[in-house]
């Protein structure tokens, strides 16, 4: 029996939304940045469940892309942690305000 | 449909998992399920490479890097405030938002039904000379990346290049601490010497 595509955006919606309310409302950094991969990783949902509805693989390049660009940001935001915490030994996101003017 | 369903509730389930624990190890670990699920899920829509790119970069590469700075940062001490509940205090807005993107998401299926899911795959370059016409594969994908698609590939290049040395500079010894950094000693030494001259001429 085949799936309505409304689930799959359904679905996508929801953990989008999860990812969301993660980062907004925790204050460590690791569990913020794991939030937005359950972001990007809703939106490759949507790209997969649209690719197969229109058999169309456009959709699967552009999770390709997603894919890279979410391991580079991974990479960056934890380097920056890593940095962060090397200077003040304890890093919580409300207190890392050094940029703000 | 039973797959669907079930791989539903464990994705949904393990990211709430993942945003309420209090440490980042099982935060990881529940991520660990969500990415396997939803590879799952890519599977079930006959998106093979995008399964195994999932499995192979999310759980492989990026989980194993959320390890390492888990393990680096937290050795004996606790370097991670919590602070208080942040939820209640934007429950509000967040309702809001929730229901106004499930509204437009309503609206625009009712407008413009997408209807379901075709029972096979089929990819719309079939027919061509040398194409591996089965819609997700290994060769599907590789010839769309490397003909139709090839500057996205470059650019992926150009990311990932983009970000080793963003990474080697953030990672780097004086980066950010530059009291702590070894050119700082030389400076302070070149003044002095500097100083001294000054003196010697006065």
């Amino acid at each position: 029996m085949p799936v309505d595509i409304a689930n799959y955006i359904s679905l996508s919606t929801v953990i989008f939304f999860i990812g969301v309310t993660g980062v907004v409302t925790r204050r460590n950094p690791l569990i913020v940045l794991m939030s937005i991969e359950l972001m990007f990783n809703a939106a490759n949902l949507a790209f997969v469940a649209f690719a197969r509805l229109w058999g169309n693989n456009a959709g699967h390049i552009f999770v390709f892309l997603v894919v890279t660009v979410a391991a580079a940001e991974a990479a960056i935001g934890l380097a920056i942690v890593v940095s962060v915490f090397r200077t003040a030994k304890h890093v919580d996101l409300d207190e890392v305000a050094r940029l703000r003017g | 449909m039973i797959l669907f369903y079930v791989l539903a509730i464990v994705l949904i389930a393990s990211a709430i998992v993942t945003i309420v624990q209090k440490s980042p190890v099982y935060s990881v670990v529940s991520l660990l399920v969500n990415f396997i699920a939803l590879a799952a899920m890519y599977f079930s829509l006959n998106a093979e490479f995008i399964g195994v790119i999932q499995i192979v970069v999310y759980s492989g590469a990026i989980l194993v890097l959320f390890v390492f700075v888990i393990a680096l940062l937290s050795s004996g001490i606790g370097p991670f405030s919590e602070g208080p509940n942040r939820l209640p205090k934007i429950l509000a807005p967040a309702l809001v938002a929730v229901f106004a993107a499930f509204g437009f998401l309503t609206y625009g299926l009712a407008r413009a039904p997408l209807g379901t899911l075709p029972a096979h795959a089929t990819t719309s370059l079939a027919g061509d000379v040398g194409r591996a016409n089965v819609f997700g594969s290994v060769g599907d994908f590789g010839v769309a990346l490397f003909t139709t698609h090839l500057l996205p590939f470059e650019v992926t290049a150009f990311v990932l290049m983009v970000a080793v040395i963003g990474v080697v500079l953030l990672g780097g010894e004086s980066a950010l601490a530059p009291t702590h950094g070894s050119h700082a000693p030389q400076r302070k030494k070149k003044s002095r010497e500097r100083e001294s001259i000054v003196k010697v001429s006065k």
